[in-house]
């Protein structure tokens, strides 16, 4: 019978995400360009999840495409300490 | 018969003098038009940093082929073993365009990129483009930001 405190959260506002390349209409995605796919990655080098970056699922795909050919061709390190 | 375009990226050591890598990029470009290979395209970025050492080495020259070719033809798998073969290759990729590739590469070609906000220019020239990809980007950091603290 403990007694409950009850919260009341306020909502924290944030624009609403959304995908960069469907609402500009990209199809494919470069993978020569590293400054353009800097986007899709963090401080270590590694691919940002959907969730942080709003891409939809099939362009993520492709992003994660570029990102892996871009790093073969050593236009994008594997692993970084701090590369922003 | 329609014809498949590939797109081949080479790094070459930068020990090379200039013309022992045109040499040797003739000699990949002979490769491929002797073996039924259409070529459209290749750029040269000349030496680039790369973003990780190979062999020690920290710069490369970087050439780009864009090819067409029969899909069946072997003519990547002859590509890339000359690739394999020659020494003053550091790494080497071959693909295949799809439609939508091919249009972009065609649009990149003719130097039309200003459509596109965020996807714009190859690396060479990078000038241009960032006041136009940079508020995209800390739109979205931003979000990021909060999310990991």
């Amino acid at each position: 019978m403990a007694k409950r405190k009850r919260y009341t959260r306020t909502p924290i506002i944030r624009p609403k995400k959304y995908c960069r390349f469907k609402k500009s209409g990209i199809k494919y995605i470069d993978y020569k360009n590293p400054d353009f796919l800097m986007a899709f990655i963090n401080e270590q080098g590694k691919l940002l999840p959907r969730r942080i970056t709003g891409t939809s699922l099939k362009f993520q795909r492709k992003v994660a495409v570029a990102v892996k050919r871009c790093r073969h061709i050593a236009l994008l390190p594997y692993v970084a300490d701090q590369m922003k | 018969m329609a014809k498949t375009n590939y797109e081949s990226v080479v790094v070459l050591t930068p020990v090379l003098s200039e013309k022992m890598m045109q040499e040797a990029v003739l000699s990949f470009e002979k490769l491929i038009t002797e073996n039924g290979g259409e070529l459209i395209h290749k750029e040269n970025w000349g030496l680039t940093k790369m973003a990780y050492p190979i062999q020690k080495k920290t710069t490369g020259f970087y050439q780009i082929f864009e090819f067409a070719a029969e899909p069946n033809a072997e003519i990547v798998d002859k590509l890339e073993l000359a690739y394999r073969r020659d020494e003053q290759v550091l790494r080497y990729l071959c693909i295949k365009l799809d439609k939508h590739a091919a249009k972009y590469n065609e649009r990149r070609r003719n130097g039309e990129f200003n459509k596109p906000k965020v996807k714009e220019t190859a690396a060479p020239e990078a000038a241009k483009p960032t006041p136009t990809p940079a508020p995209v980007a800390e739109a979205k950091s931003e979000p990021t930001s909060n999310e990991e603290e």
